[in-house]
This record gives structure tokens, sequence and C-alpha cells, in this order.
């Protein structure tokens, strides 16, 4: 009975072909470590924040008038309504932790090198999708920090040569920062790009499933067809759809369970943080709920000092570095933009830094730490030496680009081997 | 428009001008000593709620949160709004309040959150007689904040100390940031235990959560930790194979 409704079902959608090709029987390189968990984390979040989110709108009023008082609403007299928009806020920050750890992870393995350039490419899309996702929700609260940081914001665009002025206007739907832009704002927080986030994600797992899994060890998993003794080959079922082209050698476990129940644990670990910031400093010291946001947006009184939440500090503080606005906006754009293009800056065949130089290691730790101290410069009061500091970080930061270009042609690399070392 | 980003960028030392650099003190805040917050709630509505707001709380909920029955509240410690669910807000109209304060006196649900308690603490504490201000006081804290001196009838009148100091060679009167207060009806002691009540009670206000919160968190840590030593252990009964 139960089998036959299946099967009638399985011949009108397949559920559990697509079941098994992408999970059940989906090869997975047995040596993933704990660096491979952040995408499992970041969908989590991602359904957190949606969840989360369409309880918030329930009760969110989103004008100039009441989306404040809508909000202290919510956090005083909806049921658990502070625990939602808790969620909601510490889901933010955690958002960006686990995807930048996520990407961070895709450039120790080369997880972006051939074949896998469009993987990462729909992966920076998402990031570039979740940042403004994330700019336009900490606008919805309308506090000091929401107003002002969205005046700093939106004033970047004025920087455009002859449309700036116009398109500014056009994006506020108003002279000032005012309840249309808020308006507007909370339409694109709330449909648009949820919308293009949710879609890239699916895009992104499609060409990830399309290439397969990167590894620590950068060891491809999936060899040609014919080319491996029996012995050699896995003793798990692995779905057709990859034996049929390749031959999958006893590198791989199954998605399900195996690498599932890796990120369980990983998951626990994370939730406990998570938790722990959520019911016990959902402030984060200011990090994560900035204090002056709990002051209503004024027009007339500007903060002491106005940051972005800390997510966006690093670019921040390259768009400071820079002493001509308009060249201040483009070099900000074209930190992303190199990031963007990374695969192609990197032109080496070794992926895993494990067989790469030693240069490389250095480099890409550099990277890592200025890309911090960036973000320690753009968070904090500006101060004389840190625009220096800011300027030299700003260099640092497209140096590992230019180096990356240079050394990775003929580097001095460690012979890789052909199967995951045991 | 073009101009708002320059300011930002290029002139921070005028916006931060408006700070001051006044160490703060530190305070002891116990959101479970119901009786200090019943203590701080009675000093804002006697003293505070005659020009601030606090248009996000209500006053059944602080009755409720505070252990104050009803009726008893109402009585004592509500002068404004007619039933008891009301919000908690100010009789002075903000037309007014911002002709003669220069802008209307600010919100305090949520002051805990955007100052922090030691500000709180500290602000409400050095007041200092100023004959330049309009109000005849200034603030350590605060410098030329547009607010009277509330409290000083508990407080007494705070004096700035000068002690002579050598400067270049000569004798020069320097300002010592110390205060010393004539009057008041309530010793140093007792009028830092006033205030430290009522910084507590706007700690409470910030977020009225706070404690249910903490007291979820723990259910949920705890059982976090449950979880994850039973999925560590069925990770490990998978992976036993591999390898």
């Amino acid at each position: 009975m139960m089998s036959n409704m299946m099967s009638w079902i399985e011949q009108r959608i397949p559920m559990m072909r697509v079941a098994n090709q992408h999970a059940i029987q989906y090869p997975a390189p047995r040596n993933m470590n704990v660096w491979y968990v952040f995408g499992f984390m970041a969908t989590i979040v991602l359904v957190n924040q949606i969840v989360t989110g369409i309880w918030l709108t329930m009760n969110f009023e989103p004008s100039a008038e009441r989306a404040f008082a809508s909000v202290e609403y919510i956090m005083r007299e909806v049921d658990y309504g502070w625990l939602i928009r808790y969620m909601h806020s510490t889901g933010a920050s955690a958002f960006f932790v686990v995807v930048y750890l996520h990407m961070f992870r895709g450039m120790m393995y080369g997880s972006y090198q051939k074949p896998r350039e469009l993987l990462w490419v729909f992966g920076m899309l998402i990031y570039l999708a979740l940042m403004a996702e994330a700019f336009m929700g900490y606008v919805l609260p309308w506090g000091q920090m929401s107003y002002w940081g969205a005046q700093v914001i939106v004033s970047l665009f004025s920087a455009i040569p002859y449309i700036g002025p116009d398109l500014v206007q056009w994006i506020q739907g108003d002279y000032v920062i005012s309840g249309a832009t808020l308006n507007r704002f909370f339409a694109l927080h709330v449909i648009a790009l949820p919308l293009v986030i949710v879609i890239l994600v699916f895009l992104h797992i499609v060409a990830l499933h399309e290439v397969g899994s990167n590894n620590p060890d950068g060891v491809n998993i999936k060899h040609k067809k014919g080319s491996l003794p029996e012995g050699e080959k896995t003793q798990y079922k692995i779905h057709e759809y990859y034996t049929e082209k390749y031959d999958i050698a006893d590198d791989v476990v199954p998605f399900f369970p195996h690498i599932v129940l890796k990120d369980l644990v990983a998951f626990a670990v994370f939730l406990f943080i998570f938790s722990y910031i959520l019911f016990f400093a959902p402030e984060m010291d200011g990090k994560f709920l900035e204090h002056p946001n709990f002051e209503v947006a004024n027009p007339l009184k500007t903060p002491q000092h106005i940051f972005p939440v800390w997510y966006f500090t690093p670019f921040y503080a390259i768009l400071k570095a820079v002493p001509d606005k308009l060249g201040g906006v483009l070099t900000m754009f074209a930190a992303i933009g190199f990031l963007f293009a990374l695969p192609w800056f990197d032109r080496g065949n070794v992926r895993s830094w494990r067989y790469r130089s030693g240069l490389h290691k250095v480099n890409l730790i550099v990277f890592a730490i200025v890309f911090i101290f960036l973000g320690y410069l753009g968070g904090t009061p500006q101060e004389a030496w840190k625009i220096t500091a800011s300027q030299i970080a700003t260099v640092m930061y497209f140096g590992f680009f230019i180096l990356l270009f240079i050394y990775s042609k003929n580097e001095n690399t460690k012979p890789v081997p052909e199967r995951i070392p045991r | 428009m073009r101009n708002w980003l320059a300011l930002l960028l290029f002139v921070p030392s005028i916006v931060l001008a408006a700070g001051s650099n006044h160490p703060l003190d530190d305070v002891d805040i116990d959101l479970t000593d119901k009786a200090s917050l019943q203590r701080g709630a009675q000093t804002f509505m006697n003293y505070c709620l005659g020009c601030h707001q606090m248009q996000y709380q209500r006053y059944q909920q602080t009755f409720t949160d505070l252990g104050i029955p009803d009726d008893l509240g109402m009585e004592y410690l509500q002068f404004t709004g007619e039933k008891v669910s009301d919000y908690i807000t100010t009789p002075m109209p903000a037309v007014d309040s911002a002709g003669w304060f220069g802008a209307p006196p600010p919100d305090l649900t949520l002051v805990a959150r955007v100052r922090g308690t030691e500000w709180l603490y500290t602000y409400l504490r050095t007041f200092y007689a100023d004959d330049s201000k309009t109000f005849g006081v200034n603030n350590l804290v605060f410098p030329n904040v547009g607010m009277p001196h509330v409290l000083e009838s508990l407080q007494g009148t705070p004096r700035k100390v000068y002690r002579e100091k050598m400067v270049d060679g000569e004798m020069q009167k320097t300002e010592v940031f110390d205060i010393e207060v004539t009057g008041g009806s309530l010793t140093p002691e007792e009028y830092d235990t006033t205030i430290r009540n009522l910084v507590n009670f706007l700690e409470y206000t910030g977020e009225p959560t706070r404690l249910k919160s903490e007291a979820i968190g723990r259910g949920v840590l705890i059982f976090l930790v449950i979880f994850f030593v039973f999925a560590y252990l069925l990770k490990k009964e998978y992976w036993r194979d591999v390898k």
C-alpha cells in the first residue's frame, strides 16, 4: 500500500530520485573537515531569517511614524516577540560570520578554481545580495543608526557623475531619507531580496552538485570512467547520475547520513554559541545591535559616530581610506569586484594550500588579518593614524590579488596525491 | 546630500567635541532586586515623569514585573493616564517643552540601552552649579546639557572645587573634577543609592524581558549540551567504519 503510493507519487514528481541524487547517494569526500560545515550553517541561518522574518512582519509597521514604536511593541507586548526579534537580529550577524568563514574555506582549499568558478561567482552574488538585504533590514527599526547609516550608504550613489544626485532621489523616493525610503526598503527586504537570495542559493547548490564538492586536499574524487580497478571504487551506494559518467574512488562517503551527522554535531556547537548571544548578550556589546539605534531616528541630530554594522566595516574602512569621494566608492566596489574575479587571479593548478608554496600561505593569512584589521579601522571612531593605516591596509588588500596573479603562474608547489591521503 | 558624506568622513572631530571624557563610575545593576526597582520607579514617577515619558512601556506591565499590585500602583505611582494599562506618558506637551528646553526631553524607555547604566549613574551625580547656564547648572559627563538639576532638593547644590596649583611658576586656581555638595535632604551615600535604584529601574525598562530571556536561555543551553552528546555519539557510530 505504502510502496504503491510512493511509486504513484514518484511517477508524477521525482521526489526520491532527487533525494537520492542530491543527498542519500551524493558522493562527498571523506576528508571534509570542520571548515566544511559553514555552508550548512548558512542554510540554517537563512531558514531562521525567513521564518522569524515572517513573524516579525506580522507586527512591524513600515512607516516613519510607527516603525520604531512597533519594534518596541514586538519587544514588549507581542508574546515572545523579543525572542523572535533577537533571533532575527542575532541571525543577521551570524549569517555573515558563517559566510565569511565559508568564503575563507573556499580560499584555503582553492574551491574557486577550475571547474568551480561559477560556483564561486554564484556564492559572491549571494554575498552581494546578502549585503543589500542586511543593509535594508538595518534601516527598518528606524533608530538613529538606521537613519544615519542609510544616509551615508545611499549618498554613496551621489558620487556617480551626472546621474548621481537624481539616482539618489530615485532610490530614496524623496528629497531626503524618509518614510517613503523606509517603505520601499521594507518591500525589498521582505520580498525582493529574499527571493533573489533563495534562487541564488538554489543555483549555488545546483552548481556545486554538478562539479562536486572540493576537499581539504583538493584531490579529485571523480576519476575517468574505467580508470579505477574495482577494488579502489567506493563500496557505498552512489547515485548512477555520478557513476555513469565517472569512477568514484573509495575516498567518498554518502552525504546522508555521514556528512549530515557531522553537520549536526557542528550545528549543536553553533547553536550553543548562537543561543548564548541571543539569550544573554543580544546587543553583543553594541556590535550586533548598536547603542544609538535604541533612539528613534532624528534627522536633526547626528550621532557622535556613525558606523555601519560590523560586517560592513572592512569595506567602510576602504571607502574612507581614499580621500576622493568617487575614488573611494570605486575602490570599495573594486574590493568586492576583485573577490568576484578571484578564480581568474589565481592561475595555479594546485587547489589546496596544503600543497602550495609558503608564499601563498603567508599571502592568504596576511589577507585574512588585513581584512579583520580593516574591519577594526572602519568600526571604531576615526583617528589620524587610522587614515594612514587604512590606506596601507587597502593597498595590502588589493596586493593579495596582484601577488596571487604574479606568483601563481609558476608557483613552487608540492606534488598533489592521486587519492585522498589516509 | 553630497555634503553629508564629506561631513561624516572628514570632520568627525567637530562631532566628537560634543562628548566628554569624564570617567564613568561603576554601578551595581541587579534586576532581581525588586525593592530597588520599586524605589527606582518611585523616583522616576515623582521626579522624571514631569518632563520625560516612557511611551513604549505600560504601567500595568511595570507593576506586574516589579511585584506591585495594580491598585497600589495606580494609587501611589500612576499620575498620568486613566487606566492601568495606559502607556507611561508625560503630561507636558512636547510643543511647549521644545520651546522651553530647546528640544523636547527625550523618551527614557530605552535610555539605558542608548547611554549605558554607568553613564546614567555618573550623569545624574555630576551636575554642578554654573551661573552661565539657563538653568544654573552644567554637567561633567554631558557638558552644556539643557536639563535642570531636578534632584537638587535631594542631593543639594553641587559645586565644582578649585584648588591652588603651580602652573608656569605662578599659583593658579585649577579646576578639579570633584564636586562639593551643600544642602539637600539626603546624605551623599543615600543619594548614590537613590540614583542606583533609578538607573536599575531604567535598565529594567530598557529591556523588560531580560530576566525571562536568561531563564529560558539557561534551559536552552543545557538542552543543547545534551543534544550535542547524542549527536556526537551518533556521528561516531556511523563514522566508525570509515577509514
